[in-house]
C-alpha cells in the first residue's frame, strides 16, 4: 500500500467560512441552479425532486438543498484504488489529510531535448547547448512515460501524460489503447478519462482481466470526467460519461475547472463558491445513480491571464482557489483530487521548476489526498516533458520530506547520545551518525542535478535513459494474448 | 597460542568497511551494536599472535575497499571518516605492540596556522591521514610557526600538514615554510584549506591538497 504523507494541513478558512462557501453553493445550485445538456441526467434530478425546465437543447435544474446534502453524505469517504501491485494500492480517506502525487493532463505535445553545438562567430569557442523540439504524442510516448513514472519513485498514480495522437488511433480504439499502454508499463493505479462512452466496457473487461479475471472487484483503473463546462453547465457527453461510471460502481473523479476572471469571478470566496457548486452537482447526480458511488472531489480551479484570457496556472489565485478546493473536500470528507505541479514556463528546468514548487508545496500542505498534474508538465498542461518530470520527481521527494511526521520523542535520547558521544571526540563531527539516515533513503546525500541550466538538463536527461533502460515487469504473456484476441490494441505496442 | 580463524580476520576487514570502532558503535545501517568492533577484533587476533604488520595489511586492504565504493558513488564522506575512525582505533591498540617490535608508522604533524580557529576540514584530514595508518600529531588551531616547527624537529615527523580558511592567515603558511627551512628541518609540507591555491601553495614551496583525499595519496604516494 502506497501510504502517502501524513500532513498537519495548513488551514487557510476558519470553519465558518468553510459553512459560509457551503452555504453559497446549495444556494447557487437551487437559484440560478445549473443548466443540463445531458437529458438523462435532467431527468434522474427531475425524478429525485429537482425544479427542472426544458429549453431548446437544454434543461434548466434547480436542486434543492436537501437533496444535495444528502446525496452528498452517501458518497464513501474511503476509497479504494488498487494497482497490479498490490504494493501501489491506495486507499484514499476524504477524513486524512494524507498526501499522494501523480501525473496528468493528456498533453498534446511531447517535448524531446537534443544537445547540439554551436560555435560562437566572436571567438570560435564550441559548445552544446540543449534544442528543444516539440511534436504530437503517440502510443509509443505513453508507453515511455508510464514506463518512466513506474521507476520515479514519488509518483503515486498514473493518469496519461501524452494523448495518443497516431494516425490509427480511432475514436473506437483510443480508450483500450491508453489503458493498455499504461497498465503493461506499469503497476501503479492507473486513471484516465473516457474518450467513447460505449468503450466503458470493453475498458472495464480489459482491466478485470489483468487483475485476475471476469468479475475481479479489484478497480486497478479508475476515471475522470470534467462534467461541468463552468459556469455551472452539465456537458452532454462528460456528464453521460459520470453516469455510465456510476452505473458500474467504477471510482471516478467528478472534476470541474472554472477560470477566475472569465468563467468563474475572480475573487476567492466566489470561486470556491461556484467550483463547489459544480462539482456537488456532478457528486448527487452520481450518488443519484448509484448510492455509494466511490467519488473523488475533483478541483481543478485557476486563474487566467488578463491579456489574452488563456490560463494562468502560475498565477498565485490559482493556488489561493486549490487550497480552498482541499479544505471544501475535506468538509465533506470525500478524497481530493486536487492540482499542483502546473505552471506557465514553456521549456525544463530551473525556471520551471521554481514556477511549479509554489503549488507543489501550498497543495500538499493543504492535505489533498491525491495531487494530479504534478509531473513534467509546461505551458500549462499543453506540453509533457520527461527530464522535466525527473526534476519533479525529486523536488516533490523534497516535499514529502519537509512534510512528513516529526518523531522527536523517539529521536531525543539518541540525540542526546551523539552530541555527548561527538564532544569527546578530536574532529567533532556527526558523521558516522548520519549514515543510517543515508542508507535508509530518509536523506538525499546531495543535489543531484547541480549545474548551470544546461548540465541540470544533461543530468536529468541522463537520469531518464537510465530509468528507462531499468526493466519492468509487463502484464503476462497469456494475459495479454487474451487482451489481444478480444480488443484492438495497435500493432507496434504489442 | 589461541587459534585465530581467518573469519576472525575478516571481521576485522568487515569492521574497517562498516566504520564499527568497538562494540558499542552502530553499522552504517544502524545496526551491529553489541558485536566486537575493530579494537576488540584487533585485541584478540593479537592475543593469538598474529603479527602486528599482518593486521596492518588486513587493515590496508579494507580501507582500500572503502576508497573504492567511494569513487564508484557506494560510499559518502561520512562512510570514509567512520571507517579511518575504526582504523585510528585499531592503530591505537597495535602501537604498543609496534614500538615493542622496532615498527612504527610515519608520522605527521598536521595544524591551522596562527591567527586562524577553523579546523573542519583540518580534522577531517587529520582522521583520514590516521585511517590511512599515519601517526598524526594534531596541534589544533591557532598555533604559531614556532610550536609547528618545534614539534616537527621533536617528533621526526615526515610530513607536516598546514591548513587555514582566510586569506588573511594564509599568509601563515609561507612563514612556517621560511622557518622549517631556516633551521633545516627536511620535511614536506602539505597545504590546503579554503582560501589556498596550487599557486600559492608553489610559491611558498609547499605541496598543494585541495581535499582531504588528496593529502592522503600525496603522504601515502611518498
Amino acid at each position: 500500500m502506497r501510504e502517502g504523507v501524513l500532513v498537519k494541513p495548513y488551514e487557510r478558512l476558519e470553519k465558518e467560512q468553510i459553512e459560509k462557501i457551503h452555504e453559497a453553493s446549495l444556494s447557487i445550485l437551487s437559484d440560478p441552479g445549473i443548466i443540463s445538456y445531458n437529458r438523462e441526467a435532467a431527468e434522474i434530478f427531475e425524478d429525485n425532486g429537482a425544479e427542472v425546465s426544458s429549453h431548446n437543447g437544454y434543461w434548466r435544474v434547480s436542486i434543492p438543498e436537501r437533496l444535495v446534502e444528502e446525496s452528498v453524505k452517501k458518497a464513501p469517504s474511503a476509497v479504494k484504488l488498487s494497482a497490479r501491485d498490490k504494493e501501489d494500492s491506495l486507499i484514499l480517506d476524504g477524513k486524512e489529510p494524507r498526501v499522494r502525487f501523480g501525473t496528468g493532463s493528456e498533453s498534446n505535445i511531447i517535448l524531446d531535448i537534443n544537445m547540439e553545438d554551436f560555435v560562437s562567430e566572436e571567438s570560435g569557442i564550441k559548445k552544446s547547448f540543449p534544442v528543444f523540439y516539440r511534436r504530437r504524442g503517440t502510443v509509443q510516448d505513453l508507453c515511455q512515460a508510464a514506463h518512466l513514472c513506474e521507476h520515479l519513485q514519488n509518483v503515486d498514480f498514473f493518469i496519461r501524460t501524452v494523448n495518443i495522437q497516431d494516425e490509427e488511433i480511432t475514436e473506437d480504439n483510443k480508450d483500450i489503447n491508453k489503458f493498455y499502454a499504461s497498465l503493461n508499463n506499469m503497476k501503479k493505479h492507473v486513471m484516465a478519462g473516457l474518450t467513447n462512452v460505449e468503450k466503458l466496457d470493453d475498458v472495464i473487461r480489459m482491466a478485470e482481466i489483468i487483475s485476475g479475471g471476469r468479475g475481479s472487484k479489484e478497480p486497478l483503473i479508475s476515471f475522470i470526467t470534467c462534467v461541468t463546462k463552468s459556469p455551472l453547465q452539465l456537458v452532454e457527453d462528460t456528464t453521460q460519461n459520470l453516469i455510465e461510471i456510476a452505473k458500474r460502481g467504477y471510482p471516478v473523479s467528478v472534476s470541474t475547472s472554472p477560470q477566475g476572471g472569465s468563467t468563474a469571478p475572480l475573487q476567492e470566496a466566489g470561486m470556491l463558491a461556484q467550483l463547489n457548486a459544480e462539482i456537488l452537482a456532478g457528486i448527487t447526480l452520481a450518488q443519484l445513480v448509484r448510492k455509494h458511488t466511490p467519488v473523488l472531489y475533483g478541483s481543478v480551479p485557476l486563474r487566467v491571464r488578463m491579456d489574452n484570457l488563456d490560463n494562468m496556472y502560475g498565477a498565485p489565485e490559482t493556488n489561493l482557489y486549490n487550497m480552498g478546493g482541499v479544505q471544501m473536500a475535506r468538509f465533506y470528507e470525500i478524497p481530493c483530487y486536487s492540482t499542483a505541479g502546473v505552471g506557465d514556463s514553456k521549456f525544463p528546468g530551473i525556471e520551471a521548476s521554481v514556477n511549479k514548487l509554489l503549488s507543489h508545496l501550498f497543495i500538499a500542505l493543504s492535505g489533498a489526498q491525491y495531487i494530479h498534474y504534478a509531473f513534467g508538465l509546461l505551458e500549462g498542461t499543453n506540453t509533457f516533458s520527461p527530464e522535466q518530470a525527473i526534476l519533479d520527481d525529486l523536488h516533490i521527494g523534497m516535499i514529502k520530506s519537509i512534510l512528513k511526521e516529526q518523531r522527536i520523542e523517539e529521536e531525543i535520547e539518541d540525540s542526546l547520545k551523539e552530541i555527548r558521544e561527538v564532544m569527546s571526540t578530536s574532529h567533532k563531527m556527526f558523521t558516522r551518525y548520519a549514515r543510517k539516515y543515508l542508507r535508509g533513503g530518509e536523506v538525499i546525500p546531495f543535489y543531484p542535478f547541480d549545474g548551470d541550466a544546461n548540465e541540470t538538463l544533461i543530468k536529468a536527461r541522463e537520469r531518464k535513459e537510465e530509468l528507462l533502460s531499468a526493466p519492468i515487469d509487463e502484464i503476462q504473456e497469456d494475459v495479454k494474448k487474451e487482451i489481444f484476441q478480444e480488443f484492438d490494441v495497435l500493432e507496434r505496442i504489442k | 597460542m589461541i587459534k585465530i580463524s581467518k573469519e576472525t580476520i575478516e571481521r576485522i576487514k568487515e569492521n574497517v568497511v562498516k566504520g564499527r570502532r568497538n562494540k558499542e558503535d552502530e553499522d552504517f545501517e544502524g545496526g551491529s551494536i553489541g558485536e566486537p568492533g575493530v579494537e576488540e577484533l584487533v585485541e584478540e587476533v593479537l592475543k593469538g599472535g598474529v603479527k602486528p604488520k599482518e593486521i596492518i595489511d588486513y587493515i590496508n586492504e579494507a580501507m582500500e575497499v572503502v576508497g573504492k565504493r567511494y569513487e564508484t558513488g557506494e560510499f559518502f564522506i561520512p562512510d570514509m571518516m567512520a571507517s579511518a575512525e575504526a582504523v585510528s582505533a585499531g592503530m591505537k591498540v597495535l602501537e604498543p605492540y609496534l614500538s615493542s617490535t622496532g615498527e612504527s608508522m610515519d608520522k605527521i604533524v598536521i595544524a591551522t596556522v596562527e591567527g586562524d580557529l577553523h579546523d573542519i576540514g583540518k580534522n577531517i584530514v587529520a582522521l583520514l591521514l590516521k585511517g590511512a595508518g599515519f601517526n598524526v600529531i594534531d596541534l589544533g588551531t591557532n598555533v604559531s610557526a614556532e610550536k609547528i616547527v618545534e614539534t616537527v624537529k621533536e617528533e621526526r615527523a615526515k610530513f607536516v600538514g598546514l591548513s587555514a580558511l582566510l586569506t588573511t592567515t594564509m599568509r601563515r603558511m609561507g612563514e612556517v615554510v621560511d622557518k622549517l627551512r631556516a633551521e633545516g628541518v627536511a620535511v614536506k609540507v602539505l597545504a590546503g584549506g579554503a582560501a589556498v591555491s596550487a599557486e600559492y601553495a608553489e610559491q611558498i614551496g609547499a605541496i598543494y591538497c585541495k581535499d582531504a583525499f588528496e593529502a592522503v595519496e600525496v603522504a601515502k604516494g611518498d
